[in-house]
């Protein structure tokens, strides 16, 4: 499989990066083709992680294999359960409360600021600015206190699932989620001044990394991805799910495709989702969390599919019933994925310090690209 | 032009920088505003969530009395195995055999904190505590027994 390393008939370097390389966020290998500096090729060899997670599901139950996900892209891990327990609850056709359905959004939206946080504090650090990283956790750690009081845990939370949310609301939660949204408004600006405004930075991600909109439509890139190469692909706007339909919110566009307009979606969604946060906290409505629903779930024979946006892209779920407790068969569309797989044509010609800038902007997280 | 366009750009990238150090000046000069937490220092004042998930713990009363009947639930519920429960018969003073737990056995080892079991719990006899310091230096001290050494059922439970 692997090509042997060293020089080339040509003449061109064939070196590894990873699967221990700290820029490479966990265990991604690349395998290049070097012409001096300058990239020929890039080939991602993945497997390092693989832990079968959807042969996995095809032994558990309906109610059990909502947690494994979680354990995919571990940074939107609510965001994962939210996408099986709606494939779920589509094919049993459960009636979700209003109240679940609300609690559900906001939590999402909360699970996508942290992320977006986490991903500008690595990026930043992957471009030798090591300060951001600090500042970005600073108010990541506020929303993981927030999922810890109410949820229970601070990363992988199984808090959504099938048929609303495990438990109620922290009496606190309205309270604690408004103060954070203050305390975040107050420090974005931080945030710009530190690095967007940076003209070392600005240098470093204008024009570098250039994905045109249609091979952002061809290699089926999703998520800030696309949408900063100017394609419209937001599964809330497109196809909402939940109250995604009731509540205002841009879809952020960039047109230029370069580094640096990935980086001002991920930038400009995070306001968004404050946004979205800010409609609903007020107006979560009264009732029970949980429909009830039966102690094990029997889905219908059938084939169910269900997509939801991570932060990342798009997620889809694909169940094949063959009527019985544990699914015959499921398959996860993972957004990394496809996003990995447009890294070659990207980063082909320019310098190994690019391959770094625009590894940072797509935003990768390895458990969820290797299933 | 060349030279002008450079000595323009030195300056316009020191300006920038300065507005960086600006931000990482003020949190020197004002140690209030820090937040990390000094953790093995403060262990004493250090408050858990109260819905942490840490490890699954069996509630007893004082008379060293739980609720569960050994139903199973649990152990059904669980997708990693974590849980095993072995059952006994107790035999009353009319002779009748009836269902009791012997074992309660929990693997924290293999445990992924899901909560699963303590929602598929009917009587709500176990729960979790938001204790995390689970760190031992053999792996087998973390196979634990949850009933109590002596500890039987609640009377009226079913």
């Amino acid at each position: 499989m692997f090509e042997e390393l060293g020089t080339t008939a040509e003449g061109d370097m064939l070196i590894n990066i990873g699967p221990q390389h700290p820029a490479t966020h966990g265990v991604l290998h690349l395998v290049m083709t070097l012409n001096g500096e300058t990239i020929k090729k890039t080939e991602p060899h993945l497997g390092y992680i693989h832990r079968s997670i959807e042969k996995m599901c095809e032994s558990l139950t309906y109610r059990q294999f909502v947690y494994v996900t979680s354990r995919m892209d571990y940074l939107s891990s609510h965001i994962n359960n939210h996408g099986c327990s709606l494939a779920v609850e589509k094919a049993m056709q459960i009636e979700v409360p209003e109240r679940a359905q609300v609690i559900r959004v906001i939590m999402d939206e909360l699970t996508r600021i942290a992320s977006h946080e986490l991903w500008w504090g690595a990026m930043a650090m992957d471009l030798g600015a090591f300060t951001p990283f600090f500042y970005s956790f600073r108010e990541r750690e506020t929303i993981t206190d927030i999922m810890e009081e109410t949820c229970g845990a601070r990363l992988t939370m199984n808090y959504i699932c099938p048929g609303g949310v495990m438990m109620d609301l922290h009496p606190d939660f309205q309270k604690r989620v408004k103060s954070f949204i203050a305390l975040f408004k107050s420090k974005f600006d931080e945030y710009n001044e530190l690095v967007t405004g940076n003209i070392i930075f600005q240098n470093r991600m204008k024009g570098v990394g250039v994905l045109s909109k249609e091979d952002a439509i061809s290699y089926g890139c999703t998520g800030p991805t696309a949408r900063g190469s100017g394609v419209s692909s937001d599964i809330r706007k497109l196809y909402p799910y939940e109250v995604y339909s009731k509540v205002q919110f841009d879809e952020v566009l960039e047109t230029g495709g370069d580094s640096f307009s990935r980086y001002m979606v991920r930038i400009n969604e995070m306001l968004q989702s404050i946004k979205i946060i800010e409609q609903l906290i007020d107006n979560i409505p009264e009732g029970e969390f949980q429909a009830k629903t039966k102690a094990v779930l029997k889905l219908p024979k059938g084939e169910f599919y269900q997509r939801v946006e991570t932060a990342r892209g798009e997620l889809g779920i694909y169940i094949v019933s063959e009527g019985g407790t544990t699914p015959h068969r499921i398959k996860f569309r993972s957004p990394g994925f496809s996003n990995l797989s447009a890294l070659g044509h990207m980063v082909k010609g320019s310098k190994i310090g690019d391959l770094v800038a625009t590894m940072g902007t797509l935003d990768l997280v390895i458990p969820d690209i290797d299933r | 032009m060349f030279i002008i366009d450079y000595i323009k750009d030195i300056f316009k990238g020191l300006k920038s920088l300065l507005t960086g150090m600006k931000i990482t000046g003020y949190y020197f000069t004002h140690h209030k505003e820090i937040i990390t937490e000094q953790y093995p220092d403060n262990r004493a004042t250090l408050k858990m969530a109260d819905r942490f998930r840490g490890e699954v713990v069996m509630i007893h009363d004082e008379d060293n009395e739980h609720a569960c009947t050994g139903c199973s639930a649990c152990e059904l519920a669980c997708p990693n195995g974590t849980i095993k429960i072995i059952n006994k018969f107790d035999v009353n003073a009319e002779g009748k055999k009836k269902k009791a737990i012997d074992t309660f056995i929990y693997h924290l080892e293999l445990c992924t904190m899901c909560n699963l079991c303590i929602v598929a719990c009917p009587t709500d006899t176990i729960k979790m505590e938001p204790n995390f310091e689970h760190s031992v230096y053999d792996r087998s001290k973390l196979t634990k027994v949850l009933n109590r050494p002596g500890s039987k059922i609640k009377a009226g439970v079913e």
